[in-house]
């Protein structure tokens, strides 16, 4: 079982050049890959033909192979990939249903649309609330909510439909550093409680440097980089690739630049 | 990066006042609770805080999208409120959060023209309005794209362009960072600095404490509808305000932190945290 691409390239349709060339990815059940790149690299294409999104909802052309347990993603309905594959946009506005009066209903939206018995709805609505912390907001009304509230509540509602694998396109970008750390322990307990296998788009390296297995590194629509995370955030070619390596690393990299040697005590008040 | 402060003649900027602000949203959350913050002309302003802890509402208040329900918001010691939007817009510009919540035009162009073609700006004037603010965000080039074929961190800087086209005295970006790889990040800072030199007052919301602690002189945290804090970067992200940091759901960037554990003093960058390390009180030589 696994999410699998082979040799994927894919056209946006009407577009003239390819978002994705001849990419190669795995996603296991239970394993956190963290995907990060330059602005316009591929990120959030990737996250679209990974979860079937793209082609089979928008469109384009796909060459190659995407398999969600080997089934072509092509060959899916979008209501069987949602069931297999949960995907949260970059954009979590444009996620929430805009249909509903409160927080709780927004969130037992998906899973009163999977025809899940009523019990279990609520169960799964509340279960979703407490793993990224936002219990509180459950009354409140999902159109009068801050920027990082409303992608906490997006990440819930894709939560919970508990789905094998999850597709999270930079999910952090709004929180508070406190909101960052608890998605990232929530997700953590998510692989852990429901065996999940997660692909995640993120800027903050900090983040995939606690939670990611492996890092794939995009560059115009390909693999630049890839490997185990603490490695291949630490690469030098990262910030050539216009990433950002994580805080630590920074550090580490100014301090020995400057003449100093990296010693055990300062890495003792970087950890 | 070279400051063109020269050739973008910016009229003077106001002081900015918040006289014990409050404001709820008709569902009857809180947002502001009694804010009262003094903003000189020329200062570089981050508004931090926990998600939902009103700095959006706040910066709302400055170009009269919001309203404040008690206290009053003033510029140069003139109460807003009688002042139409239109008016407030030609001095106070907002880069929206979401940038889909701000753009709308089909071309890219279209969109940058727009802000300063309300202000009465025509003809070379206007062109060279456009062409200057989306080589500043780096999307020289891309002006006849339709804005929706961008991805998101070029619509977030095409949002920011067609603020910086009108050129106002005050420039107010909230979350400028989001969703920006390195060298976007690096662009954001960019304008943020050339703006400070021509003069210009810069408020901006942000979570990127990195951000926070290299661009802005100045970081206000805001917890529950209040100021919690206000200060220097230095001080805000000192050891002695920690717990207050903490509790307003902030942490202090890893350079204050490893500073602090070292007995460096307050290092909020990675420059100053460097330079500590290599000076008298550091630990070069003994390590």
């Amino acid at each position: 079982m696994a999410i699998e691409l082979s040799t994927v390239r894919y056209r946006y349709a009407g577009a003239s050049v390819l978002a994705l060339q001849s990419i190669d990815l795995r996603l296991e059940p239970g394993q956190v890959v963290g995907v990060v790149g330059a602005n316009e690299a591929g990120k959030s294409t990737l996250c679209l033909v990974a979860s079937g999104f793209a082609p089979r909802v928008v469109g384009g052309r796909l060459e190659g192979s995407a398999q969600i347990d080997g089934v072509e993603t092509t060959a899916l309905r979008p209501h069987e990939l949602a069931q297999r594959c949960g995907l949260l946009f970059q954009n979590a506005a444009t996620q929430l249903s805009t249909t509903t009066a409160s927080v709780f209903e927004e969130v037992s939206f998906g899973p009163c649309n999977l025809g899940l018995p009523v019990p279990e709805v609520v169960e799964r609505a509340w279960w979703a609330l407490r793993a990224v912390g936002i219990e509180e907001l459950a009354a409140r009304d999902p159109a009068r909510l801050s920027g990082g509230e409303g992608q906490l509540v997006a990440l819930a509602s894709v939560l919970a439909l508990r789905p094998r694998y999850l597709i999270l396109d930079e999910p952090t970008s709004e929180l508070d550093p406190a909101g960052t750390r608890l998605v990232a322990d929530a997700l953590v307990r998510v692989v852990a409680e429901t065996g999940a296998g997660i692909l995640i788009v993120e800027h903050k390296t900090d983040v995939l440097e606690r939670i990611a297995d492996r890092v794939v590194v995009l560059e115009r629509g390909a693999v630049a980089l890839a490997g185990e995370a603490a490695p291949t955030l630490a690469d030098p070619r990262l910030a050539e690739l216009g990433v950002e390596p994580p805080a630590r690393v920074r550090l580490e990299r100014g301090v020995r630049a400057s003449g100093v040697p990296w010693s055990d005590r300062l890495a003792e008040a970087v950890r | 990066m070279r400051l063109r402060a020269s050739s973008r003649s910016v009229a003077g900027a106001p002081s900015i006042e918040f006289e014990a602000v409050s404001f709820a949203y008709p569902d009857g959350t809180q947002a502001l609770a009694g804010v009262s913050l003094r903003i000189e002309p020329g200062e570089v302003v981050a508004i931090v805080g926990q998600n939902g802890s009103g700095k959006s509402t706040l910066v709302r208040h400055l170009n009269g999208l919001l309203r404040p329900v008690s206290g009053r918001v003033l510029l140069d010691g003139a109460d807003i409120r009688p002042v139409h939007v239109a008016r407030l817009a030609a001095r106070v510009g907002l880069a929206f959060q979401n940038p889909d919540r701000q753009l709308f035009a089909g071309r890219v162009s279209a969109e940058v023209e727009f802000g300063p073609c309300n202000l009465g700006i025509r003809g070379m004037e206007l062109a060279e309005r456009v062409r200057g603010a989306l080589e500043d965000v780096g999307l020289a080039g891309m002006a006849s794209a339709n804005p929706y074929d961008l991805g998101y961190s070029r619509r977030k800087l095409l949002a920011l362009a067609s603020v910086l086209a009108m050129r106002t005295p005050v420039l107010v970006l909230d979350e400028p960072t989001t969703g920006q790889d390195a060298r976007g990040v690096a662009r954001v800072q960019d304008v943020v600095a050339r703006a400070a030199a021509e003069g210009r007052t810069v408020i901006a919301v942000s979570h990127d404490m990195r951000f926070v602690a290299e661009c802005c002189r100045r970081v206000v945290v805001m917890r529950a509808g209040r100021v919690a804090l206000d200060g220097a970067p230095s001080a805000v992200f000192g050891e002695a305000a920690w717990p207050e940091l903490r509790a307003a759901h902030l942490e202090p960037p890893l350079p204050a932190v490893a500073g602090a554990r070292l007995g460096l003093g307050a290092t909020a960058t990675e420059a100053v945290f460097v330079a500590a390390l290599n000076g008298p009180g550091g630990t070069r030589g003994r390590t």
